[in-house]
């Protein structure tokens, strides 16, 4: 009788009204099995978010588990802005005009700032169906078969602008597809307009930070030309004021040690591959918001007419102008995943237990990753051998194992870390070791066969630095083999 | 005892059923639930109010995803800021999610909540669903 907890029907009290013990003026606590018997502090949403994201500052700032190449991203982008602002600016502003360095902090802070916000920010993922959903979803559902195998996948047709689109179910997050939301396994999340996971900004790339991302390339590729364009003009006046160009780059006249001229001639070669591949990114990218269209959706050519029947893109505005602005100046859309809310107490128990019960179904997204791989193979031929030779050995592997067993992510996350942890020493300077990426990748397999839900999450403020090198068995991003630096 | 265990029935909900009414994707991928009224709430709700709420509903989703003058030049704004406005200023659409909460706050005040329903806001569902929640009717011959 004392324990009896009366409460009436609360408008105000979502989003489950069933009886929660509010003694103390603090929001909802939750708790979880071990500390049933000490006070109660609330936990937030983002302590038992299902999917394989990181956590930093109590869930202001999310990264996927795996960062990917992100340090060397920034490391390449500060080490190369650095030597440029230390060895050729002095000499320009000398030589030629002091706005050199102003434009070139400008654009080197735009690119900074872009490219923390794409990595920083939520792609738009899609929070999993509740289990009630779930439920009803099933009812809705003909369950003929039996359990004992995985049922067929489950598709729902939708008239989209007179255009038949199929809505797939997703298994993980036990929800029908809305349109153009794609499963990133690396992720494991459903993420609204999914374009592709990115390995160089350790993020998915969604929805909600595709602007970033573009602005980024952009901006990128603008300091990526200038400091060429610059480097390249700081070598033609020393090469003017000595006996050529061979001369300028081995030896120092002036006032500068011997140091600077290897420095600059190291930008030079950076820029000089990088500038075309960020080039075309770019350009790709532009003719995919010209035409509304996003990375998925042009792999595997959804729009493009290819099954011989009449279709269109029924997202598209039909007018060039109409699409960039909807896609780069339209209102942004709220994060959906509440990650700073705190957990009613029910609902922490209930998460954790269909967390653990679910298991790591297919979905179809990993064919996407391995398509970005494909293609970036079929893009990178055509740039520049540099480094794009380790990536390609990677590459028809990763799309040989995606065709062969495109059924079961943790069976495929091995096979594609074995197949790229061997070609990283080789790509990357300063990534781990390779005898110790297959260990890595073996256990975040062994992690994502279990789906345990916070396995990363015990010490959320320590990075783990092994994924830096490992994680790129994820070659979705079409034409980076090279890395972007200028 | 009897007068405490009267109590309990009456003011604590009893969950009785839940009906989830889901998004209509046929003008693309814009915000809109379908207005077809379940037949769950027929004994419940009156067809013509249920469908008031989710239309009004739908014009305040689209209200808040309009792409107009007003979002292109919010969104060059950012853009020209590198995006950093969005750290200090409230979007548009945060806002028309506040009259969102606000309007379902009222709904359920003044219709849903005497009829023992509840409508959850959308957003707490990610914009998949809207949850409506049934109570088992326990005021009939309950003194209140």
């Amino acid at each position: 009788m004392k324990n009896c907890e009366y409460q009436q029907i609360d408008p105000q009290a979502l989003p489950t009204p069933t009886p929660t013990p509010t003694p103390t003026p603090l929001p909802q606590h939750g708790h979880d099995s071990d500390r049933r018997e000490e006070p109660r502090r609330p936990r937030r949403k983002w302590q038992v978010f299902p999917g394989k994201n990181r956590f930093y500052c109590d869930g202001r700032i999310m990264l996927a588990r795996q960062s990917g190449v992100l340090p060397l991203t920034l490391g390449l982008i500060l080490v190369t802005s650095g030597l440029f602002f230390i060895f050729d600016c002095p000499f320009l502003v000398k030589h030629l005009t002091s706005c050199i360095p102003v434009i070139g902090g400008v654009l080197f802070v735009f690119v900074l700032i872009t490219l923390l916000q794409t990595s920083f920010t939520d792609p738009g993922i899609l929070p999993r169906a509740t289990p009630d959903e779930a439920a009803d979803i099933e009812n809705q559902i003909d369950n003929t078969g039996n359990t004992s195998y995985r049922p067929p996948p489950r598709t729902k047709e939708v008239l989209i602008n007179q255009q038949v689109v199929k809505l797939k179910y997703c298994f993980t997050c036990k929800m029908f597809r809305p349109p153009r939301t794609s499963h990133c396994s690396l992720c494991d999340n459903c993420v609204e307009r999914f374009d592709h996971h990115c390995p160089w900004v350790g993020n998915c790339v969604g929805k909600r930070n595709y602007r970033f991302f573009y602005t980024f390339i952009v901006s990128l590729s603008f300091l990526t030309a200038f400091i060429f364009g610059c480097v390249t003009t700081h070598l033609a006046l020393r090469a003017q004021g000595g006996k050529g160009l061979v001369f300028a780059l081995q030896e120092s006249p002036g006032r500068y040690p011997l140091l600077t001229n290897p420095f600059t001639a190291v930008e030079l070669v950076i820029c000089f591959f990088s500038v075309w591949s960020i080039l075309g990114l770019s350009g790709f990218h532009t003719y995919l918001v010209a035409s509304n269209l996003t990375t998925n959706e042009d792999i595997k050519g959804s729009w493009s007419g290819k099954s011989g029947e009449d279709v269109t893109n029924p997202y598209s505005h039909r007018n060039i102008f109409i699409n960039c602005c909807s896609v780069l100046c339209g209102p942004m859309p709220p994060s959906l995943i509440d990650r700073r809310g705190f957990l009613p107490a029910d609902e922490s128990a209930q998460t954790g237990s269909a967390d653990i019960e679910l298991p790591t179904q297919a979905t179809k997204s990993e064919i996407n990753v391995c398509t970005q791989g494909t293609k970036g193979l079929l893009e990178s031929a055509t740039l520049p051998p540099l480094l794009s030779t380790s990536c390609p050995q990677g590459k028809p592997q990763t799309a040989q194992t995606c065709a062969d067993s495109p059924a079961v992510s943790s069976d495929l996350s091995p096979e594609l870390s074995k197949s790229c942890g061997v070609r990283h020493p080789s790509s990357f300077t300063g990534a781990t070791p390779s005898p110790s990426h297959p260990k890595n990748c073996s256990k975040k397999s062994k992690h994502a066969a279990l789906h345990i839900p916070n396995p990363a999450f015990d010490d959320p403020l320590t990075p783990t630095s092994s994924d830096a090198g490992s994680s790129s068995k994820a070659r979705g991003h079409q034409g980076d083999s090279i890395t972007p630096l200028h | 005892m009897a007068e405490t265990h009267s109590l309990q029935d009456l003011q604590q909900p009893i969950i009785s059923s839940k009906v989830f009414i889901q998004r209509d994707y046929s003008s693309g991928t814009i915000c809109r639930f379908q207005t077809k009224f379940p037949s769950e709430l027929e004994s419940r709700v009156d067809k013509q109010q249920f469908e008031e709420t989710i239309q009004t509903l739908n014009n305040l989703y689209a209200e808040a995803e309009k792409l107009g003058g007003k979002s292109y030049l919010e969104g060059c704004l950012a853009c020209l800021t590198a995006y950093t406005i969005f750290l200090c200023m409230e979007t548009h659409y945060e806002k028309v999610l506040k009259k969102i909460a606000k309007y379902v706050k009222d709904q359920n005040e003044k219709i849903y909540a005497p009829r023992g329903l509840l409508i959850t806001d959308p957003i707490e569902r990610g914009l998949r669903v809207i949850e409506i929640t049934i109570f088992e009717d326990r005021s009939i011959g309950s003194a209140r």
